[in-house]
Formats: C-alpha cells, structure tokens, sequence
C-alpha cells in the first residue's frame, strides 16, 4: 500500500465510523417526532419510511451530516457576506477577536515568563496566581469583564479579546518559562565567561532557545483563544460571531444553527493551528532545533 | 627582567555542599603559572582539576585562599576579558554559521561590525575553517566543531586559554591532528594555556608544565616541568626523554590512587 493510503485509511475509516453512529442516533433521536406525527394522521410508518422521516425533519433533535453540510452550504454561499445570516460573516467576526485576543495572550504570556525566569521573588508571587486564574471557570468571569469593561467605556471587540486572552496566556507562560529555561548549564556558564549581561543572555541565547517550546504553546494558545472569543461572545450582547450564532440557535431550538456553528468553529480552530504548524516547522528547520 | 605569574594560586580551598554532606573537591592547592606556559592539569576523576580551571575562570567560588589572575581577582580578569575558555562540549549555537558562533562573544562585548567580521576570518584561518564560515554546526564533524569552539575563545585577544578536556570526545587521530594545531597556535600567538585532560601523553606532548592531581581530597600531588624542545613533531612521543617525563606522570597518578 502506498504511504498516503497509510495516512489517509485510518481517518477515513474513523470518519466513517462517525458518520455511520451518527445517521443512526438521528433515527433513534428523531422518531419520537416521526411517530407522533404518523400517530396524529392515523399512519403506520414502515422502517423505511421512518428513515427517511427521521432524516429530513425541518426541526430535528440531530440533525444528519447532510442536513448539517446543506446548512452550511446555504448560509455561506448563497448569503451574502455582509448579511447577519452569513455563516462566513459570523465566522469572521470570531476569528479577528480570536486573534486580537490571542496576540494580546501572547505579548503578555512571553512578557510574564521573562519576568518570572529573571526573577526568583515574580515566580514565586506570580506563578501561583497564574495557576489560580485557569482554575476560575471562564463562564463565570466572563460577564464581570463584560460588564466591567463596559462601563469602562470599553464595548465592541476589545472586552471580548480581554476574555479570550485570559485563557490563551496561560499556555503560553508555561511553555516560555520551561523555553527560556532550557539552555543547558554549559552554555550559560559560557555566556558568563564572556561577562554577558541577563539581556544579552536573553536575546542571544534564551528567547532563540526557547522557539520550539513557543510553537507547542502558540498552538494551545490559539485554540484556547477561540473558546474564550466564543465564550466572550455569550454575555456580550453584540449580536455577532460563532458563540452568537450557536446561543440563539440554542435559544430558538434550532439544532441545524448549533451543529453549523458548532463545525464552524471546529474548522476556524483546525486551520489556525495548522496555520502556526507551517509557520512552526519552516522556522524550526531553519534554526536546525528540535520539534518539543 | 622579573615578571609576576600571570596566574597565582594560594592556599586554595573549595567545598562543595552536597546532601551527602560537604565534599573537599580541592584542598591546599598552591600553584604559579607563567607567562607563555603551556599547563596541563591531569588525574583521575573527582580530583578538582575541572573545579581548579573553574575557579580560574570565576565559575565557581573557592571556600578559602588567595587566587589571582594577571594580577587580579578572577572576576575582575573576567571582566576584562582575560581568558578564553573551551569547554569539553562545542557548545555552538544549531541556529548560528560557523561565522556567526565565533562572532557571538565580540557582539556581546561589543566589538564594531567590521572589527568582527576581521577578527572571525582571522580566527577561522588559525583553525583552518575558512571555508566552512557559512556552514552550519551540523554540517561539520565533531573535531571541527572543536576547532569552532577554539577558534571563538582566540577571537577576543585573550592572553590566557583556559581548556577543560576540549578534545576529550574526539578520536585519537583527530585528537593527534588538533594537539599539533593547538601547539602551532601556543608559539605563534605567545598564550599562557591551562588544559584539563586525563591523558598522559596528550598531557606530556603539549605541556611545559604538567599538574599531577589526586582525588578525595583533591590536591596537587607533583608538578612537573618538562625539558622538551619548544618545536615538538609527533614523533616526539618515540622518544627517551617523552618517555621518561610519562613514566613520572604515571608513577605521580599512582601515588595519589594508594590510599595510605
């Protein structure tokens, strides 16, 4: 067999494992309706029938990978973009507070564990705090931030990016902590036979040494970054974005809505983080350092 | 005309404290190198000849006793960029030429541009890596990483090259090749050299001097001065006088392992 048959069969058979539990629990999830309505016009519905029933109702409790392609199709390319029912518009709405909260995450992640590597007193006060606000559950904290942000004057993407930051630095301040840690001891002890300062340490040789553990954080950090932009979207009010759009599908029953969203999201998340992934092994091949 | 020793050793001591308790690592050592001395500290393990070369070098700090390098403190020498120092390891940056290792310690002390680019040709002529300035660590064998790793602690003018077994990873032919280029490199540049190795004939080809130390505690047990001629082919080591300063290397390591 050939290696791309290698790679590509077992995701084809685990897809079509998926694909086949799922066509099966919409007919086990949507024949209570099926039923009640055959009841209702005195039919008796054969299995058949019942199949196709189950897998073609306006208003399903599990929608089929069909009907959930089909939705996706209809509110991305047969809206426009600018139209509020545009899957794509939603779409991108998410993704730029995904990414504004996620350079903010980062900035602040990097800045934090330079600080804490330099200094014994900032890892001993900071790190038990950075730890404590990832046990915080995002859901809660997120209206607080909204609410606060906004009689700050602060509206629109910015308290939203607050909240997705808080969950993307954490990574990020882990992983560059143990980076800038990484230099062996030989190599310090060469930087101070040449009197080195701490920020000529830093440049030339901790931050260089830390960019294989920088892409393994920048990775979680951006799909952190999307949870908090969806989760930011729920108590804000705006109307817009992927959380939005899954909120009011869940608020009006209209499963096809979650499950569209819901993909969305998957999809946004998937190609932001093969995004850094190519970015990740150019730069890393180039420096000749190893994958962490 | 009198000179004072370029490095001067006092009453040296050093403990270390480990959860073992305290471990003697060098004891009374007391030492004076000269100006253009080649030294080699040799022993077996555990007998401080590293610790001693990192005390030189202001790396560790010593429990008791008076050190002085060029006449100052090791720190003060540091800071003055007085030494170079190879360690047992390259320790070339995977992300940096050849060219650009040896550039790193003239940026951190701030060499101008063009001062560097001179001072790493020259250098990398001195090793015979020329070619090879563009070239990346991995492209390069083991011994000439060395030779890299060389070349950068010659890139600064310091006086003194402090060595911590360089070539102690290296196979013997190699090692041969770089002992010969280490030696051609001593004469030429008038360097007072300190090399860590535990082997004798590496010791004895190389030194004017040679420091026979012992373990638990570590100490100096002899110190031996050399009366080979300056000019040393490989061939030197067939000879009755390379022979006979061997054998009292040998005889010093074996009465510093009979444990009285």
């Amino acid at each position: 067999m050939s290696k791309v048959g290698n790679r590509i069969l077992p995701i084809i058979s685990v897809v079509g494992f998926i694909f086949v539990f799922w066509w099966g629990f919409s007919i086990i999830l949507n024949s209570p309706w099926a039923y009640d309505q055959a009841k209702r016009n005195s039919v008796t519905l054969s299995f058949s029938e019942l199949v196709v029933e189950t897998w073609s109702q306006k208003r399903p409790k599990l929608p089929t990978p069909y009907q959930v392609a089909t939705e996706m199709w209809d509110t991305t390319v047969n809206k426009k973009i600018t139209s509020k029912r545009s899957l794509v518009y939603h779409t991108v709405i998410t993704f730029s507070e995904t990414v504004y909260g996620f350079a903010l995450g980062t900035g602040f992640g990097i800045l934090l564990a330079i600080a804490i590597v330099h200094n014994r007193a900032t890892a001993m006060s900071v790190m038990p705090w950075v730890i404590t606000s990832q046990t915080i559950p995002i859901l809660a904290l997120a209206p607080m931030i909204i609410v606060a942000l906004g009689s700050a004057g602060f509206n629109g993407l910015l308290p939203i990016a607050i909240i997705s930051m808080y969950l993307s630095f954490f990574p990020v301040v882990v992983g560059m902590v143990k980076g800038l840690r990484s230099p062996e001891q030989l190599e310090i002890d060469q930087m101070k036979t040449w009197s080195a300062s701490s920020s000529q340490v830093l440049f030339k040789l901790r931050l260089p040494k830390s960019v294989p553990y920088l892409f393994t954080s920048l990775k979680l950090g951006i799909a952190a970054a999307l949870v908090g932009a969806i989760v930011g979207e729920l108590p804000s009010g705006g109307g817009a974005g992927l959380g939005f759009r899954m909120l009011s599908g869940s608020t009006f029953g209209n499963t096809l809505q979650i499950w569209s969203g819901l993909l969305s999201a998957a999809i946004l998340a998937a190609s932001l983080i093969g995004f850094i992934g190519v970015f990740q092994r150019a730069i890393l091949k180039r420096m000749a350092l190893e994958l962490q | 005309m009198f000179q004072s020793p370029v490095i001067e050793v006092t009453d040296l001591n050093l403990t270390f404290k480990t959860n073992d308790g305290p471990v003697n690592a060098l004891s009374k050592v007391n030492l004076s190198i000269e100006k253009g001395d080649f030294v080699s500290f040799i022993g077996p393990s555990g007998c401080g000849k590293t610790t001693l070369l990192r005390v030189l070098a202001d790396l560790d700090q010593p429990t008791s006793g008076n050190v002085l390098v060029n006449g100052v403190t090791p720190e003060q020498a540091r800071m003055s960029k007085a030494y170079g120092y190879v360690f047992q390891a390259a320790g070339l940056y995977p992300w940096r030429t050849i060219g650009a290792n040896i550039k790193l310690p003239l940026e951190i002390m701030g060499y101008s541009k063009g001062e560097q680019k001179t001072r790493v040709a020259k250098v990398l002529d001195l090793v015979e890596l020329s070619e090879f300035e563009n070239k990346f660590p991995w492209q390069l064998s083991g011994g000439m990483q060395q030779r890299a790793s060389i070349a950068r602690a010659l890139a600064f003018d310091a006086d003194i090259l402090l060595m911590d077994e360089p070539f102690g990873s290296l196979d013997e032919i190699v090692r041969d090749r770089l002992n010969e280029q280490l030696l051609e490199i001593w004469k030429s540049n008038s360097k007072t050299i300190c090399f860590v190795t535990h082997s004798i004939p590496e010791a004895v080809y190389l030194s004017t001097k040679i420091v026979v130390m012992s373990p638990r505690p570590g100490r100096i047990i002899d110190i031996i001065t050399s009366d080979l001629p300056a000019d040393r082919p490989l061939e030197i080591r067939d000879s009755k006088e390379f022979i006979a300063v061997s054998k009292r290397v040998r005889e010093g390591l074996r009465t510093g392992h009979s444990y009285e």
